[in-house]
């Protein structure tokens, strides 16, 4: 709803940012959370049904996403929100690009040019700037929901 | 000690020396000395006085204070109250005026049966232009229908459930309108893009069209029904080497700012895809 009713409507040039990929990717990077990849099911699958695309692209997505965040887990030694911000970058450009190869694949017509530098790129910024709050909130409700274990 | 004189003496020699001293003192003889104790008296007394209110102040100004400024973020709770007040109603005159404008456009248009809906959110990718309504197939829509505000033409509805519809805009990049542009008489195809803008297409280099001409639907194809307005010819590009002219057109919505539309509900789309001929084998 938040996405849809507010976020959406937030432009810079034709992008705009993505508040559940920006949930989803924070989430994913929490070491102590085991439910990434539900999560991702589920964010997809309600975007698809909302969204005019088909639904297996933004599930498509959102599940590469997470993929990658799991993958990068603790890789990025304690600079985690260094890591959110790899997996926002590279994760915007690779659901975007997904959604284009897709219209065009449907026959839809428009230069690669004006889709990096009016979509893809405003969004990927947007994402950058959501993802920080983001971060800290969905850090805090991990911590809350998961609380680490501390040895006497 | 005992005194040695008799009561009545002693009695005596007070009375004559307390009378003495009021005639000396009716006699002015005590002028200095009163004024004396006067002076002294009175600072005394404005002393005592301006250190006792001091002390009262410094007593009883905190209470002040603190009654201020409970005053205080009382009147503020009440301006911001007042003021999310103003701000609601000023919403309720935009929308007011918004549906007002709708209800005068319907009355124009007598032919057509309106569905108000309001615009509650938009497609979460940005490479498409799609808009949600509050409105659906409880309301009777269905897919199809033409959706459209008092200053022209908005989409169509693209899909539906029970409480919602989604309405694909002219300005998506997968639309295509059939189109008449007034002036001229010369029918196109207007299509949008993923940026937003529209263009026509499929225009004839024998054609001659200007500049601020108005485009309408012109109702081919079973999409739309005619002469709703769209917008204006803004530029016109007419290269030799291309096999049709084409146009940029402003539109008459400013689709950023869709709060409420009308959807047309006596309108049935036709599909005509099983009249297309198909390449025989």
């Amino acid at each position: 709803m938040i996405q849809t009713g507010i976020i959406s409507r937030i432009n810079l040039l034709s992008g705009s940012a993505d508040l559940i990929l920006a949930i989803l990717v924070t989430w994913s990077i929490q070491e102590q959370v085991k439910t990434a990849w539900h999560w991702a099911v589920i964010g997809g699958l309600m975007v698809g049904f909302i969204s005019g695309l088909p639904w297996f692209i933004p599930l498509a997505g959102y599940l590469m996403v997470v993929g990658v965040a799991r993958l990068l887990l603790r890789r990025v030694w304690q600079a985690v929100l260094l890591e959110t911000f790899i997996v926002i970058f590279f994760g915007t450009f690779g659901i975007q690009l997904l959604t284009a190869g897709y219209l065009t694949l449907m026959g839809g017509t428009f230069k690669i040019g004006d889709v990096i530098s009016l979509i893809i790129l405003p969004s990927t910024l947007l994402n950058l700037l959501v993802v920080i709050p983001v971060y800290y909130l969905i850090k805090d409700l991990a911590l809350w929901l998961y609380p680490v274990e501390v040895n006497p | 000690m005992k005194s040695n004189l008799p009561r009545s003496l002693q009695t005596t020699l007070i009375i004559l020396i307390v009378v003495g001293i009021v005639m000396l003192a009716l006699g002015g003889y005590f002028g200095g000395i009163t004024n004396w104790l006067g002076q002294v008296t009175v600072g005394s007394q404005t002393w005592l006085s301006s250190r006792f209110l001091a002390i009262s102040d410094f007593l009883t100004v905190p209470r002040d204070m603190a009654s201020l400024r409970q005053t205080n973020i009382e009147l503020e709770a009440e301006v911001a109250q007042l003021q999310t007040q103003i701000i609601e109603l000023q919403q309720q005159v935009t929308q007011t005026e918004i549906l007002s404008a709708l209800v005068d456009f319907a009355r124009t248009n007598p032919e057509n049966t309106y569905k108000a809906a309001a615009v509650i959110g938009r497609d979460p990718s940005p490479f498409l232009r799609y808009v949600i309504l509050n409105v659906g197939s409880n309301d009777g829509i269905v897919r199809g229908m033409p959706v459209v505000t008092q200053q022209g033409l908005v989409g169509r509805v693209d899909a539906v459930v029970s409480g919602a519809a989604r309405v694909q805009l002219i300005t998506d990049q997968v639309s295509a309108v059939n189109i008449i542009l007034k002036n001229s008489k010369t029918e196109a195809i207007l299509t949008g893009s993923i940026t937003g803008d529209l263009s026509l297409g499929m225009i004839s280099h024998d054609v001659t069209i200007e500049p601020s001409d108005v485009v309408l639907t012109s109702g081919l194809g079973g999409d739309y029904p005619p002469n709703i307005l769209i917008g204006q010819v803004v530029s016109i590009s007419n290269p030799e080497y291309e096999l049709f002219q084409s146009a940029s057109i402003q539109p008459i919505v400013d689709f950023s700012r869709v709060e409420f539309v009308l959807v047309i509900i006596n309108f049935q789309p036709v599909d005509i895809s099983p009249l297309l001929p198909t390449p025989s084998p």
